[in-house]
């Protein structure tokens, strides 16, 4: 079908694509920098076993920011794992049965996503310092026993502000959900639960699954409520790079960036190639 | 669908009332002790009193609250931290118009795309926003800095044409956070935008053309209202958290510009005045939440662009 | 030996409506299904028919009444264990198996052994010519083909009685009317009981042994096809079912069946009553004629003939449709059929003609 397309459109549009990857690319470009301070480009550097990769080679060795990794792949792995499943169970309950209470579950689930994130951020700090000072001195712990802020406050934090938005994608799946093939199901001598584990889950399991990418998402790229409720051995990527920012800043966080950058490609490619193999099926 | 399909089942068994509260009972515990109880214990604080070494005194109080208007000493008007509100809803307000301006020719570009197209042009749009925030903020000081790419561009081009340059002074700035906020926020408006703009069917700018109206008719009297509610959608997904950030006043704009997420921030974290800082978070969420209620009902609800 | 495959004893429906109020969806229904018979229920939307069949399938319960089938009541019994199967509007194919998995389900619930699925699926696909379908995906099948699978899922369960939910409705017309005739042709090699559902009455005609017709939550009569057509017992049903012409009159005598009436516009007619039914001088009746027993070719012995003027001509290829209008601006539409070899018209638009009718097929209603 032909449409006119206004070229003013197309220049405009290219503009945008423009402008949002220019970030990107002088993050990408920078990584290669020989210019410690990194201001200016002085040229690509060569330096060490790893020549143009210096800075790359840089990350490894840094073990503070090896350890922020793992720990934001666990915090996302916990996190995920847990408000997929508790956010999936929401959904199906929200959208299906009528119980007493109903609406105060659907509002208090829905909260996180029109306040600020500050303000939650703020709000579990407050509750955590204020449990974990009463436990502490109700139980009389000290040293290594006491509670306190870390990698476990920082995964409880990530589940709470995951499983809203899981809740609302897959509850998105639930609603076009033609309820014909679950009456057939059972027209068909599956029970509740057999209808359930054989029909209604592998239908809408692409909506959990979109659901739980989104929760993983979240919690890798979260900074504002990880900020306010991490402590000693809760450092995630994100924090360690603002950390960073505040000290000093060598091309070794762009070469970070890049294969940040990189591997979210990569990633986001294969996902998309995935889905394009199912559907052709 | 069958025709006449009854609306409820009222004599539904009562076992599948349990079942729902089974299925809600994890995440209700969840948010309850999450989200509600610490709203309610910010609420309480902030009726506080702050005591010695930042302890809590539960005297009533409104002091705090009177202190962010300004006028807790008689006879004096502190706007302080009124200014402090205006300029973050300023700041909110201008990052929407202009994500607003700015994204939707890219929402409407890939939205008339030829379809096998659009998941490309799409997944260009979102590979920026699946790398981390923070260091997008660091690139933005990369660009706008004095030695920075920018300027580094724009003196290379003046030289080219024998005029004067001098570097512009962008960070840190008010405008290094304007800029930067639009940048974040981009890809949240443009999504909901495109997907609005891609319900609408092909035969209406047909249909459109059809009965007389040029392009420009055919854009805001056609298009633009049909694509209302993705806008609504993108805004609430751009406004509430512009209301609430930080850090990138914190990174690109330096001491001067403090939003109320910085002034959130220090009292919890820096200057320890937890009842201030309560009063302040209460009165940002009300904000929020009143300007995104109010929004909602005059344009309609946005949950038809968020379902997809 | 169970009499009735189904039987419906004073079945009720009620549910809250959207303003808070009742709705009776089905209200005292009683009907007996006989076993092996192919059984519909016609009405127009809201008439109850597929709350009642949903009833019978146990996906509904009913407010009132009992439903037995085989003679066992069917109580609270759940949809999954009641020996019917359903065969839905839109199919409801499970989008996530294969053909072959979607018709071997039922089958795989009870237990079956897979080598024995397997071979019933088969044969079951065959009996719908779909063999060989078995890996297909359901979104890669037609509408209709889509359609015969939903069958075969259901079939293959060997049900006591299937339920079909307006499984046509998504088809066009040629494909339709193909179906109709397959459908007609498998329930009588399978020999259950079929229980249909439809808001055509031209389908329900077409393919059943007999016939209910409803409409808001009533059945207002039961029989087979020919006596709902050529006796219908009130006016919905002369109006639902095919076209009626309506005349009012009032009775002047009536003889044994004969009732000799005047029409509106002083004009005479001889009309039957039905069996037993007796009208009074005065009464006021309505009189039906069906289109296809009127002629304006000249017939010898007519009972009844009117003058009136053409209105209006509609061609539908096989009849013409001819609106005539007589004395007191009554309107009869005459049907006649397309038979001269040299297509000529019998009458154009302002002719006067004469409208022929017997006394047989003048029908008295009193309802």
């Amino acid at each position: 079908m032909t449409r006119r397309r206004s070229p003013w459109l197309l220049i405009v549009t290219a503009l945008v694509y423009v402008f949002l990857y220019a970030p990107i690319i002088v993050l990408i470009v920078f990584s290669f920098n020989a210019s410690r301070t990194n201001v200016v480009f002085e040229g690509v550097v060569n330096q060490g076993d790893c020549g143009a990769f210096y800075w790359f080679c840089q990350l490894g060795r840094n073990r503070e920011l090896v350890a922020a990794a793992r720990n934001t792949f666990s915090v996302a792995a916990a996190s995920t794992l847990a408000s997929t499943a508790i956010g999936t169970m929401a959904a199906l309950a929200l959208q299906r049965y009528k119980f007493p209470g109903k609406a105060y579950s659907e509002v208090s689930l829905y909260i996180p996503i029109v306040i600020p994130e500050i303000v939650m951020g703020v709000g579990l700090l407050v509750l955590y310092s204020a449990l974990f000072g009463f436990i502490n001195n109700t139980f009389g712990l000290t040293g290594d026993n006491r509670l306190s802020l870390g990698l476990g406050t920082v995964i409880l934090s990530h589940i709470a502000f995951s499983v809203p938005f899981v809740a609302l994608v897959v509850r998105a799946r639930l609603q076009g959900f033609d309820k014909a093939v679950e009456e057939a199901a059972m027209d068909l001598y599956a029970n509740e639960w057999t209808t359930f584990w054989r029909v209604t889950l592998p239908i809408i399991f692409p909506g959990v699954m979109s659901g739980a990418l989104l929760a993983f998402t979240l919690s890798l790229d979260d900074f504002i409520i990880t900020f306010f409720t991490t402590g000693p051995g809760g450092t995630t990527l994100p924090i360690y790079v603002y950390g960073l920012l505040r000290r000093v800043t060598t091309p070794e966080l762009n070469a970070l960036a890049t294969v940040w950058i990189v591997i979210v490609f990569v990633v986001l490619m294969l996902s998309q190639l995935a889905g394009r193999r199912s559907e052709a099926h | 669908m069958a025709i006449e399909q009854p609306a409820l089942r009222v004599d539904a068994p009562p076992r599948t009332r349990w079942q729902g509260i089974l299925l809600a009972l994890p995440v209700t515990l969840l948010m309850t002790v999450l989200l509600v109880v610490p709203l309610l214990i910010i609420g309480v604080n902030s009726f506080a009193q702050r005591g010695p070494d930042n302890a809590i005194i539960y005297n009533f109080s409104l002091n705090n609250y009177l202190r962010l208007l300004g006028i807790a000493e008689p006879g004096t008007w502190d706007t302080l931290y009124i200014g402090i509100l205006i300029r973050s809803l300023w700041l909110a307000f201008q990052s929407t118009v202009l994500v607003i301006l700015v994204g939707y020719p890219l929402a409407y570009f890939i939205a008339r795309a030829p379809r096998r197209q659009r998941n490309f042009w799409l997944f260009l749009v979102l590979v920026p926003l699946w790398t981390n925030f923070v260091i997008r903020v660091y690139a933005w000081i990369m660009i706008l800095r004095n030695q920075g790419v920018l300027n580094s561009l724009l003196g290379w081009f003046a030289g080219l044409f024998g005029l004067p340059f001098t570097p512009l002074d962008l960070y840190p700035s008010d405008l290094a956070v304007l800029i930067c906020m639009v940048y974040e926020f981009l890809p949240f408006m443009i999504l909901p935008m495109f997907t609005s703009l891609e319900k609408i069917d092909d035969s209406l700018y047909e249909a459109a053309a059809d009965l007389g109206a040029n392009a420009w008719h055919t854009f805001w009297r056609v298009t633009f209202p049909l694509s209302l509610p993705g806008i609504v959608a993108g805004t609430i997904l751009v406004f509430i958290p512009v209301m609430g950030t930080f850090i990138v006043s914190d990174i690109l704009g330096g001491r001067q510009v403090i939003l109320v997420g910085n002034l959130i921030q220090r009292q919890f974290l820096d200057a320890r005045d937890p009842v201030f800082g309560s009063a302040a978070t209460i009165v940002l969420m009300v904000l929020t939440l009143a300007v995104t209620l109010y929004y909602t009902r005059k344009f309609g609800f946005a949950e038809e662009a968020f379902g997809r | 030996m169970p009499e009735f495959a189904v039987e419906l004893r004073n079945v009720s429906k009620r549910f809250p409506g959207p303003s808070g109020e009742i709705v009776t969806a089905v209200n005292d229904v009683t009907m007996q299904i006989r076993d092996g018979e192919f059984f519909s229920m016609l009405g127009p939307s809201g008439c109850g028919k597929t709350t009642s069949l949903r009833m019978i399938a146990g996906f509904e319960l009913p407010t009132a009444g009992e439903i037995y089938i085989h003679d066992r009541p069917m109580g609270h019994t759940p949809p999954y264990k009641r020996p019917v199967n359903t065969v839905f509007q839109n199919y409801a194919l499970f989008p996530h198996m294969t053909i072959g998995q979607n018709v071997g389900f039922g089958l795989e619930m009870q237990g079956v052994d897979p080598k024995e699925i397997k071979r019933r699926s088969s044969e079951a696909l065959e009996m719908v010519r779909l063999a060989g379908y078995e890996k297909r995906m359901a979104r890669q099948l037609s509408g209709g083909q889509q359609q015969r699978v939903a069958l075969a899922r259901a079939l293959v369960n060997h049900p006591e009685v299937l339920l079909l939910d307006e499984p046509l409705g998504a088809l066009d017309l040629k494909l339709r009317k193909e179906m109709q005739l397959e459908l007609k042709r498998l329930q009588r090699e399978v020999g259950i009981t079929f229980v249909f559902v439809t808001h055509d009455q031209e389908e329900a005609l077409t393919m059943s042994d007999r016939v209910a017709v409803m409409s808001a939550g009533n059945v207002l009569q039961m029989g087979a096809a020919s006596e709902i057509y050529e006796k219908p017992n009130c006016r919905f049903v002369a109006d639902f079912i095919g076209e009626t012409n309506f005349l009012d009159g009032v009775v002047k005598a009536q003889t044994g069946r004969d009732v000799d009436l005047e029409l509106a516009g002083g004009l005479p007619c001889r009309a039957t009553a039905d069996e037993g039914s007796q009208v009074v001088p005065g009464q006021k009746v309505t009189v039906t004629m069906r289109p296809e027993k009127l002629g304006i070719r000249p017939w010898q012995g007519a009972d009844n003939i009117y003058d009136g003027r053409v209105e209006e001509v509609v061609y539908i290829g096989t009849d013409t449709h001819y609106t005539v209008v007589l004395a007191g601006d009554q309107r009869l539409r005459v049907r006649e059929q397309n038979d001269d070899p040299y297509s000529r018209p019998l009458a154009g638009i302002g002719d006067a003609v004469k409208v022929y009718c017997d006394e047989v097929s003048a029908r008295v209603l009193t309802e």
